[in-house]
């Protein structure tokens, strides 16, 4: 068995997810191939190569890659999974994008957001919102998957794999890149933070987040929200933790504001400790939270801070 | 232009679920089900596309029992114009339901196929990528804007650090994302009308496919009960339990 793991990127530098599916490829078992593809990658390729547990690192760069659209990085990937029985990416927006296309394209089922692997073809993932965990077994000879990166802990760094280049290229009629409006943070990515403080709709509007930037900044945590403080226009989309946003699961989640619908628990509930502040003692939080504080946020947050 | 608007019988999204006792799935006996809210933005959007005079009709399609008519008569209601059943009791996943609107795509040629990112039951986000792939398409995933341009759309996409925007040449395959609009509600005049609206019933062997998932279901189990935490009656005490019980902030 050989398994190809595509190198989730942002900005020049290899994304700490990637180490997560590695991980998980370590427990189906069998050589570790990373793909990395887009346009000058080189430093992305040899921090891929440093990673344990891969074998070989194949660098596809090429302005066709760009971006990952889907339509060019699909087809370069179905070009090389003849080659393998698994082929694995992050569940990222970028791994959600591309590899149900190549799924199709090799006529083969995905299976989405593993959190676990009991054999080779056989994988536990949450339906559901996170409220059932299914086990399910594909029959396909390639095997499709995209990873939940807090189902596995990340591989360390000390190897020296080869690299090799593939090419490759992708024709790709189709589709345009236009643009890209990033959100400029200096706080640790949301889901590879080891502490998160996410608020809600009790925050009542965008400005009062920045109560949340002392606590932030004194456990150096990343800042989410949820879907409803998102949809108020409070923040940006990017920062929306629950089924529909991202998936985290730190040592420490603070929710600040925030009721605690189904949709928002299926993405922090995995997290060590979780604490809530919110001043209704009835919120659905409270039966998730390890430690709850009833009380109103504009003084317990300015509290709590100092006291940090 | 047509549009296909792709929609899904799910289990109501405020519903807690149950899991059946021997783990052999979800318990959806006598649950309240509705129509999946990413394919409510996705008819909502063909919708617009068509008040813009982007489009000229909206085909609505679903692939499930058929109970799914219901879903169906909602899409017409909202603003449809007709509506494909493919009807099958099997268990559907992304590649079955894939392969079942790629035939409707060769029939229909619609200009643009609108589907909701993911269906919250399954949690896949797989359907439309797996159609653009069968259908040979470009796809524009998880979009927050949708701009038709002659030939052209132009799709603002909701990416992990921010928005990115791509141009596809038309046809096209677009799924939705939760901030590409705000669905409006069926009046019941609307509604009325929806009843007499068209509906075709199709099977898969109609459209020569298979539709049956391929990824057997081999147990479902409840998620891990969280133990019940502490209330605690102050700052003081939370950071003093965080610091000594939990030691997650030093």
């Amino acid at each position: 068995m050989s398994i190809l793991v595509l190198a989730e990127h942002h900005d020049g530098a290899l994304a700490g997810a990637t180490a997560h599916v590695v991980a998980a490829a370590q427990q189906i078992g069998g050589d570790i191939d990373v793909l990395v593809a887009g346009e000058n990658v080189a430093a992305i390729a040899e921090a891929a190569a440093k990673l344990d547990g891969v074998s070989k690192v194949r660098v596809a760069d090429n302005a066709a890659y760009a971006h990952l659209l889907a339509e060019p990085t699909a087809a370069l990937i179905a070009e090389l999974a003849g080659d393998y029985s698994h082929v694995l990416a992050v569940a990222s927006t970028t791994g959600k994008n591309v590899l149900p296309r190549v799924a199709a394209l090799k006529d083969v089922a995905q299976i989405s957001e593993i959190i676990a692997v009991e054999s080779a073809d056989t994988f536990k993932r949450p339906i559901y919102a996170g409220n059932a965990i299914a086990t399910v077994q594909s029959e396909d000879a390639l095997k499709v998957i995209t990873v939940r990166t807090t189902g596995f802990d990340a591989v360390a760094e000390g190897g020296s794999a080869a690299i090799e280049a593939v090419d490759f290229v992708a024709d790709n009629a189709q589709s345009t890149f236009i643009k890209e409006e990033l959100a400029q943070s200096d706080r640790p990515e949301l889901g590879a933070a080891k502490v998160v403080i996410s608020g809600g709709r009790g925050m009542g509007n965008g400005e009062n987040f920045k109560l949340l930037d002392g606590i932030a900044d004194k456990l150096g945590a990343a800042i989410g929200a949820s879907r409803a403080a998102v949809d108020a226009g409070f923040v940006p989309n990017d920062m929306q933790v629950g089924q529909t946003g991202k998936i985290v699961a730190p040592d420490l989640y603070i929710a600040v504001g925030i009721s605690g619908a189904i949709q928002h628990l299926a993405g922090m509930k995995d997290s060590k400790v979780i604490v809530a502040i919110n001043k209704d003692e009835e919120a659905p939080i409270f039966q998730v939270a390890d430690y709850g504080l009833v009380a109103d946020l504009f003084e317990a947050v300015p509290e709590l801070e100092q006291q940090l | 232009m047509k549009v296909l608007a792709a929609v899904k019988r799910v289990i109501d999204y405020n519903v807690k679920i149950r899991v059946k006792p021997d783990h052999s799935d979800v318990d959806l006996t006598n649950v309240k089900m509705a129509m999946n809210p990413f394919c409510e933005i996705a008819v909502e959007e063909a919708v617009r596309l068509k008040e813009k005079g982007a489009a000229t009709e909206i085909v609505a399609v679903t692939i499930g029992p058929k109970a799914a008519q219901e879903q169906l008569r909602t899409a017409l209601a909202l603003g449809a114009d007709r509506a494909i059943h493919v009807e099958t009791d099997e268990r559907v996943e992304s590649l079955g339901a894939a392969k079942a609107l790629a035939k409707l795509v060769e029939e229909e040629q619609p200009g643009l196929v609108i589907l909701g990112k993911q269906a919250i039951d399954t949690d896949n986000n797989q359907t439309g990528q797996m159609l653009a792939a069968l259908t040979g398409l470009p796809q524009g995933t998880f979009a927050s804007a949708v701009d038709v341009d002659g030939e052209k759309v132009q799709v603002t996409r909701e990416i992990d650090g921010g928005l990115q925007t791509v141009e596809l040449t038309l046809p096209a395959i677009v799924t939705t994302d939760l901030r590409l609009n705000e669905p409006r509600y069926a009046k019941l005049p609307d509604i009325m009308k929806a009843k007499k609206k068209p509906l075709d019933v199709k099977s898969p062997a109609d459209l020569g496919v298979e539709v049956a998932s391929k990824v057997k279901l081999l147990k479902v189990e409840p998620p891990a009960e969280r133990q019940g935490g502490v209330k605690v009656g102050s700052v003081d005490e939370l950071v003093d339990k965080l610091k000594n019980e939990a030691k997650v902030i030093s």
